[in-house]
């Protein structure tokens, strides 16, 4: 039996981390760090080649160290550097996210580090992804990221975002706000990879909102140890026909407190709205929540929890619907428990043994297919499964 | 090819197979009639070792060797293949990737292969998620092509299929018993059979795939045993004209 039970959720202690001193200087190319850092940045879905990007952001510690754009059409910043160019972003800085929400909100508040600014063109169809990462290299560093994403009307773009500590830290704890803004006919794909130490505290809060006809697909990863994530990404489809998808997958190993999921507000006519996730504790505990809210008719949305418990671990998954007017369109499909025996005995029947049968059926739990991920992430992904299945059975 | 001696099956506590006897040769097609619940598709989960099928008494051989207690994938291994009426979904696994595990170490042209079914729009798609009843079908013809069993066993083959699908349907399980239909160059067509010793377990109800294969022997299974030894085509005569009466007469 896991020990790690629900009522033993673990606890942020602020004053436990170093919020300052942690300085880092700056570098020209991402391929100037070393070797076992770019591992850890690739573990994460970072690629310190750049190859196939259309910029690159990386924050480590408490700075910016690097920040390129090489396509016309996207503008990436260091939030400090987009305050001051545009007095303040009025517009976005907090402005969807409530500065007063919690005590994390408040910490990020008082004294942030840094954090990316990504903003389209109207128009600008960016075809390779901005990657960004958020790097922690130091025992007990409490890194602030305030990060905000604006796509502008009838743009398009990818922003995969990587999370990741190098491979000496253990202890950590990462704040990151993300505000996104998605305009008329805007379609914003982003891929967060989790790639933490076993001691890391982590608490995001981001909200994103979708104007008419915009699109939002959220891709979220994590397959390696982490002590605590706590997250909520919450989305406003706000404009007519907008539409927002949450794709998530978490495996948490011994050790790992997962509380991670979604919700979607559905606020203007033809809005659709669906949540996937896809859970596997090896041993640890995860809180999968999700909730859809329609608020207008019609609208849809659909949420899916599925997660397999194979060996030891906790799931508890909570899926929530909320309708306050007539006409919305809500449904849910929950599934935890275990593989069922006759898909197991449908491959035995092909030849597979049952070993084989089960680890056939779990990598297919975990494709990431439906993410519309590039291809060399993807199979880094891939990479990481077969590395964590290992410790499935 | 397969042999069943004296087998007694029970099913959740119930006993269904009744005392089975059958021999089936190489290259021989064998077709299995019988009421619904007489225990066909108990016979052939039986053969193909399923959990939950307890044999209590009897032995099963495959080429001679005794797979009374062998695990379905072994059997598998050996040559035993399975179309299954109502396969699961499984989500994430392409079909493409499906029918390569079926060859297991043997190379295979997946593409080649699903243009023979019809398939190839559907190989990128999750194994059976949304399919109709005639992809369902093609979708387990495809994998046993590439399995390339000794012995296939059939449940059903016509059921849920359209008239059109029928005909390929036919044509391709026969091209899997019977092996090429067409001379090649270099190999006579007596070499090229002599080369395949496919045999077929077959169920049917409707009798529809007698059109397409070359039956040579069929049995009716009734309430868990074994009778009326004849050929195919005259035992769906009289079924279709008198029913599954005669059997209770013949077994009493």
């Amino acid at each position: 039996m896991s020990q790690l039970k629900e009522n033993e959720k673990p606890r942020v202690d602020l004053g436990r981390y170093s919020f300052d001193q942690h300085e880092q200087p700056a570098l020209k190319d991402l391929r100037q760090l070393s070797e076992e850092d770019r591992k850890q940045l690739l573990m994460a879905g970072v690629d310190a080649s750049g190859a196939q990007r259309s910029g690159s952001f990386l924050h480590v510690n408490h700075s910016k160290v690097h920040c390129s754009s090489c396509r016309k059409g996207v503008e990436i910043l260091d939030i400090k550097e987009a305050l001051d160019k545009y007095d303040g972003l009025p517009e976005y800085y907090w402005q969807a996210v409530d500065k007063d929400k919690d005590e994390f909100t408040r910490a990020a508040a008082e004294k942030v580090h840094g954090g990316y600014f990504i903003k389209t063109e109207k128009g600008a169809r960016i075809k390779d992804p901005v990657q960004s990462c958020l790097f922690i290299k130091g025992e007990n560093v409490g890194q602030n990221v305030h990060n905000i994403i604006v796509i502008e009307e009838d743009s398009e773009l990818h922003v995969i975002t990587g999370c990741t500590t190098s491979a000496d830290v253990t202890s950590a704890l990462h704040l990151g706000i993300s505000e996104i803004y998605i305009k008329k006919g805007g379609k914003l794909t982003f891929t967060m990879v989790h790639n933490w130490g076993s001691e890391v505290m982590v608490r995001p809060r981001t909200m994103a909102i979708v104007e008419e006809d915009g699109v939002f697909a959220s891709n979220y990863i994590l397959l390696r140890p982490v002590k605590s994530v706590q997250s909520f990404p919450t989305v406003f489809l706000n404009g007519a026909r907008s539409v927002a998808s949450f794709n998530s997958i978490l495996v948490a190993p011994k050790g790992s407190y997962i509380d991670s999921g979604n919700k979607i507000v559905l606020n203007a006519p033809d809005t659709r709205g669906e949540i996937i996730s896809r859970t596997i504790p090896t041993g640890g505990t995860i809180i999968a929540p999700g909730i859809i809210e329609g608020n207008t008719a019609p609208a849809k949305g659909h949420l899916e929890c599925k997660g397999l418990v194979l060996s030891e671990g906790i799931i508890h998954a909570i899926p929530e619907l909320k309708a306050t007017v007539p006409g919305v369109e809500l449904s849910h499909e929950a599934a935890v428990g275990k593989i069922a025996q006759e898909e197991i005995e449908y491959l035995m029947a092909r030849g597979l043994d049952e070993e084989q049968a089960t680890s056939t059926i779990v990598r297919g739990f975990m494709n990431v297919d439906i993410m519309g991920l590039p291809a060399e992430l993807q199979s880094s992904i891939e990479e990481i499964i077969d590395e964590t299945e290992k410790d499935m059975f | 090819m397969l042999t069943i001696e004296d087998l007694f099956v029970k099913v959740g506590g119930r006993e269904i197979l009744k005392g089975i006897d059958l021999q089936i040769s190489d290259g021989e097609n064998f077709i299995l009639f019988g009421p619904n619940g007489s225990g066909k598709t108990s016979l052939l989960m039986t053969v193909m070792g399923f959990d939950g099928y307890e044999i209590v008494q009897g032995r099963i051989y495959y080429n001679d060797q005794d797979i009374t207690h062998m695990p379905a994938y072994q059997r598998a291994r050996l040559g035993i293949g399975m179309s299954f009426q109502r396969p699961p979904t499984i989500h994430g696994l392409k079909t493409r990737d499906m029918v390569r595990l079926c060859a297991g170490d043997n190379e295979v042209d997946v593409d080649e292969m699903a243009k023979e079914v019809n398939f190839t729009e559907l190989l990128d798609r999750d194994i059976n998620a949304g399919f109709s009843g005639g992809e369902i079908k093609r979708a387990e013809l495809l994998q046993l092509m590439a399995q390339d069993p000794g012995l296939v066993l059939f449940d059903e083959p016509e059921s849920g299929v359209d008239l059109e699908n029928m005909n390929l349907i036919g044509k391709v399980i026969r091209g899997i018993l019977d092996g090429p239909l067409e001379p090649r160059n270099g190999i006579s067509m007596k070499e090229l059979k002599s080369r395949h010793q496919t045999s077929g377990l077959i169920i049917t109800h409707t009798g529809y795939i007698l059109d397409y294969i070359n039956a040579d022997r069929g049995q009716v299974l009734y309430e868990g045993k074994l009778c009326c030894t004849a050929r195919p085509r005259d035992i769906l005569d009289h079924i279709s004209k008198y029913g599954y009466k005669e059997c209770v007469r013949c077994l009493n």
